[in-house]
């Protein structure tokens, strides 16, 4: 009999960084077809579980599996689409969205063989699937920071991959582009696709979500249905700060409650 | 004019630093992308110990410079991925040592004030025909590898991270870099010297960028823009008897105030008679109350 093995498998994974502990024992399991939102107040540790995830950030304990691989030995990157946080900063020359989105073929056709035919069109799909089709050959520094991220979007579905890992995607992005990414991910996971995301609030994305963990303080406090929000100031100890000046105010959600 | 042509030396010269105009800013735009332009200027004081080792143990002072050059290159990236920040320090001692180093090195040797400046501005018309046959098949090869390479290299300098998800050998690739930063410098060396080699490599991007959109086309401008200052500073500093080095760096400099001003003026011009322009960018935050 086939035994399905489960897309992500994390086991009483432990983080620190200089020393002081970020993630004390997490398990998580998150199976094909799941789409599994991480929620948490800033500095909870979500982000750092799913950098764990990716091997991004080294564990001081416990283990990452990725389709049954673990992750020292995990190859099969093409399996995976990243969407970090933000564009990142390194970008002293204009790089057109294009080109931007191009790099997400790389783990399909390796750093040696030139892109191909079917490279280019799964680009073209890709930013076409994010609503970007007119702006392909604009630098992407010229992008509104939704489009941005749309792009980082695109970069990620490019490659085609099985399991979608986004960091906190819609975090000060407009209504237009969270309804695209929406969109996008919607299609994503109609085609079989499994994601795992970061997110501060859900807004448009909360019918998508199949599961949703709440990690606090460096553990998980709750995995199942998704939560229902707590009023901003429903909790009169909430320490929340909000990172980004430009933050959507529509859904104001600092915790959750399991 | 004519009777430069009929020269060799003149057209060594002229070869050798077309040779570096172009192999300089196709590594130099990895280097502007990834806010190390003054990379270049680091490698080529820890050269200069090369250059020191060379004189002194009668090796080739190219190819101990590409030798040293490169551990110190490499020494840099490996400071540069722990992302310490003592990593700035770090850097500085190893930029001051390799300099002051250099210069103790040549002094031992027996060599002169003359034999520094030589490595430190360029001689350009010492050029000797081995001297040029090196300078093609490494220049060509850097050349070479940073255009087969573009998208993982690109890939690397524009997000790391990103880089290291899609299972790119990310730290073999950055070695590279550092690798071929040392290389560009040792031979950039005779053209325009060690202390100005880094303008090669920022210099024709930063003129580049002024008018590209994208990361293909600024560094292909930059090639053209590097053999033009490189092939043209070359002409104007045999006619007008200057440093080659200086004039190449001073060449490039002008364009890059060239394409600035004229990109600016275009701009200025393009904006006032656009009655239809885009139509506003979708608000970022959308207030719902």
């Amino acid at each position: 009999m086939f035994v399905t093995v489960p897309v992500v498998r994390v086991r009483s994974a432990h983080v620190a960084y200089e020393g002081r502990a970020v993630l004390q024992g997490v398990d998580l399991p998150v199976d094909a077809g799941e789409v599994v939102a991480i929620l948490g107040a800033n500095g909870s540790g979500k982000s750092t579980l799913v950098r764990a995830v990716l091997g991004l950030v080294p564990l001081a304990a416990g283990s990452v599996e990725l389709f049954g691989e673990p992750l020292r030995r995990f190859r099969q990157w093409q399996r995976i689409g990243y969407v970090p946080q933000r564009l990142g900063a390194g970008s002293g020359v204009p790089a057109t969205v294009a080109e931007v989105v191009a790099a997400g073929r790389l783990a399909r056709r390796g750093p040696f063989r030139p892109p191909r035919a079917a490279d280019r069109a799964a680009v073209a799909a890709a930013i076409a699937a994010v609503g970007l089709a007119d702006r392909a050959g604009d630098p992407v520094t010229t992008l509104s920071g939704g489009q941005q991220q749309r792009a980082l979007i695109a970069r990620a579905l490019a490659g085609q991959p099985d399991l979608l890992v986004l960091d906190e995607p819609t975090a000060g992005v407009d209504a237009a582009s969270q309804d695209a990414f929406a969109d996008a991910l919607r299609g994503f996971v109609a085609g079989g696709g499994t994601v795992l995301l970061v997110a501060h609030e859900l807004g448009p994305l909360r019918p998508v979500i199949t599961r949703a963990i709440v990690v606090h303080h460096g553990g998980i406090a709750h995995d199942g249905a998704c939560p229902e929000p707590a009023g901003f100031h429903a909790d009169p100890g909430h320490d929340h700060v909000h990172p980004h000046a430009a933050e959507p105010l529509g859904t104001p959600l600092g915790m959750w409650q399991s | 004019m004519t009777d430069l042509f009929a020269s060799d030396i003149f057209l060594r010269a002229l070869a050798g630093a077309v040779v570096i105009g172009l192999a300089a800013p196709t590594l130099g735009t990895y280097l502007v992308q990834r806010r190390l332009a003054l990379i270049g200027d680091g490698i080529g004081h820890v050269a200069l110990t090369g250059v020191g080792v060379g004189l002194l143990f009668d090796q080739s002072p190219v190819l101990t410079a590409v030798v040293v050059a490169a551990l110190g290159a490499v020494g840099v990236e490996l400071v540069r991925e722990r992302g310490r920040t003592s990593g700035d320090l770090a850097l500085a001692l190893l930029f001051y040592g390799g300099i002051a180093g250099g210069v103790l090195l040549v002094n031992l040797s027996g060599g002169t004030g003359t034999n520094l400046l030589q490595f430190l501005f360029g001689s350009l018309s010492t050029t000797s025909s081995d001297d040029l046959a090196v300078i093609a098949v490494l220049g060509a090869v850097v050349v070479a590898a940073m255009l087969a390479l573009r998208p993982a290299l690109f890939a690397i300098c524009h997000d790391e991270e990103y880089a290291r998800v899609s299972g790119l050998p990310v730290r073999a690739l950055n070695v590279l870099l550092a690798v071929t930063t040392a290389v560009t410098v040792t031979i950039a060396m005779r053209t325009v010297g060690l202390l100005l080699v880094s303008a090669l490599m920022v210099v024709p991007v930063a003129a580049a960028q002024q008018v590209t959109r994208g990361f293909r086309s600024t560094m292909h401008a930059a090639m053209a823009i590097g053999v033009l200052a490189a092939g043209a500073g070359v002409v104007v500093a045999a006619e007008a008897d200057t440093a080659p080095g200086a004039t190449i760096v001073m060449v490039a400099i002008a364009v890059f105030l060239g394409i600035t001003v004229a990109a600016a003026l275009r701009r200025a011009t393009r904006r006032r008679p656009r009655a239809d322009s885009p139509q506003p960018e979708p608000p970022e935050v959308v207030l719902q109350r």
